[in-house]
């Protein structure tokens, strides 16, 4: 036998084990299990502020550890610094290249970061007199589609050339690089203890990668499309992905399979971001149809809706607080509901 | 590429998904009654603080919009 053939062999002999392995503590189902749990109230919140100030498509936002600031990235090539509780805006970044797709702000409230169709992680200090461009971290051959920050000389990315990858930011060289996506990787989450992150791709998987050694340790099916967002939960053994095949799935780290699938007959539209409350027990789910849906993660049921934007909600966070979810839009506005 | 090298590559590649699957075999898995009851635990501990879940009380919203007082 040919060695190409004998690899084919093994490997097919190895999926088959995975997937017995799977099967054998596949006892129950969460949706079975969670069925003696009271449902979660039904949720209505209303809109508290509509921040205005982008002059176009707004595709990321990510909340200070404050629960206060917020950062927020537009295709008109500006980041905007937001106090969320007067609604002022506190800076404004203007960006090199207007084709953003992510931003991040650093736990310490110093940096922010953002990056897009130039392929570059573009790191700000935002504690100067005048923001200043601290590095540019160039080394993708793709698109930048998601980062964030570990610490203030640490940062993850997430690229379309299908690599992730962790950067120093003093010497703006890349550290680790995490191969193993065939497809754009569009996401990433950072888990709660910092060892481990997790990616999502187009390939419509989602990977559990260790931080430090660049290993894959785990690789999750069940998409039939692009996985364009991604959340540890915060117990760090579960994990829930958004893709363009209109579903959510919760996959379980230790059961090493997905465990439920929000979704709907009726909901026809891709999931192009997400976000937990405190507890873990909602989740907000941002659709192409304009509207943010609002999950019981552990029963698997709709239990509310965020509509008010008039195009597709890119992006949504809660912040560390849990005092309210933000959703930013291709309206141009950032909405903030509690 | 010459076809000698394209297929050095291919076997590259496969050596490399054989070893991911052999990691990916060899964990540990516990079972999903397990993981389920672990995270309903979890949401049900740290649901007194969800203010989400919960709801916010008016004076301690701080996205609510104060009303001006008027004194009658």
């Amino acid at each position: 036998m040919g060695e190409m053939e004998q690899m084919k062999k093994e490997a097919d002999g190895l999926k088959t084990q995975i997937e017995a392995a799977r099967k054998a503590v596949a006892d129950t189902t969460m949706s079975a299990a969670s069925a003696a749990v009271a449902p979660a109230p039904r949720v209505q919140l209303k809109t508290r502020r509509t921040l205005k100030g982008h002059l176009a498509k707004i595709y990321a936002m990510h909340w200070a550890t404050d629960s206060r600031l917020m950062v927020s990235a537009s295709q008109d090539g500006k980041l905007l610094i937001w106090d969320s509780h007067s609604g002022n805006k506190i800076n404004a970044v203007p960006l090199k290249s207007s084709w953003v797709m992510t931003c991040s702000y650093a736990p310490s409230g110093n940096l922010v970061a953002s990056g897009g169709l130039d392929n570059m992680c573009t790191v700000y200090n935002l504690k100067t007199p005048v923001v200043k461009t601290v590095k540019e971290l160039d080394a993708h051959t793709g698109y930048l589609a998601c980062c964030r920050f570990l610490s203030d000389s640490e940062i993850l990315t997430a690229s379309g050339d299908t690599t992730c990858a962790l950067w120093d930011i003093e010497s703006g060289k890349q550290k680790t690089v995490f191969l193993n996506h065939v497809g754009d990787c569009m996401c990433l989450s950072l888990s709660p203890d910092m060892n481990t992150f997790i990616s999502g791709a187009c390939d419509s998987l989602a990977k559990l990668w260790d931080v430090r050694d660049g290993t894959c340790k785990q690789t999750f099916q069940g998409h039939t499309s692009d996985v364009n967002a991604i959340s540890f939960f915060h117990n760090g053994n579960t994990v829930i992905t958004g893709s363009d095949d209109c579903t959510c799935k919760m996959f379980d780290l230790r059961a090493d399979q997905e465990v439920i699938s929000y979704q709907d007959a009726q909901l026809n539209a891709g999931v192009t971001s997400l976000a937990l409350s405190v507890s873990g027990r909602l989740m907000f789910a941002g659709y192409d149809d304009f509207n943010c849906n609002i999950w019981d993660t552990l029963k698997g049921e709709k239990v509310g809706v965020l509509s008010g934007h008039d195009n597709r909600v890119s992006c949504t966070g809660v912040p560390p607080d849990g005092m309210c979810v933000c959703t930013g839009s291709w309206d141009s506005f950032l909405k903030i509901w509690n | 590429m010459s076809s000698k090298m394209q297929s050095a590559n291919n076997i590259a590649q496969a050596k490399r998904a054989v070893q991911q699957l052999r990691i990916e075999a060899n964990i540990e898995r516990i079972k999903v009654s397990k993981a389920s009851a672990d995270l309903m635990n979890y949401c049900g501990e740290h649901a007194k603080y969800d203010p989400l879940l919960m709801g916010i009380p008016a004076s301690e919203n701080p996205f609510k919009d104060k009303k001006p007082c008027t004194i009658l």
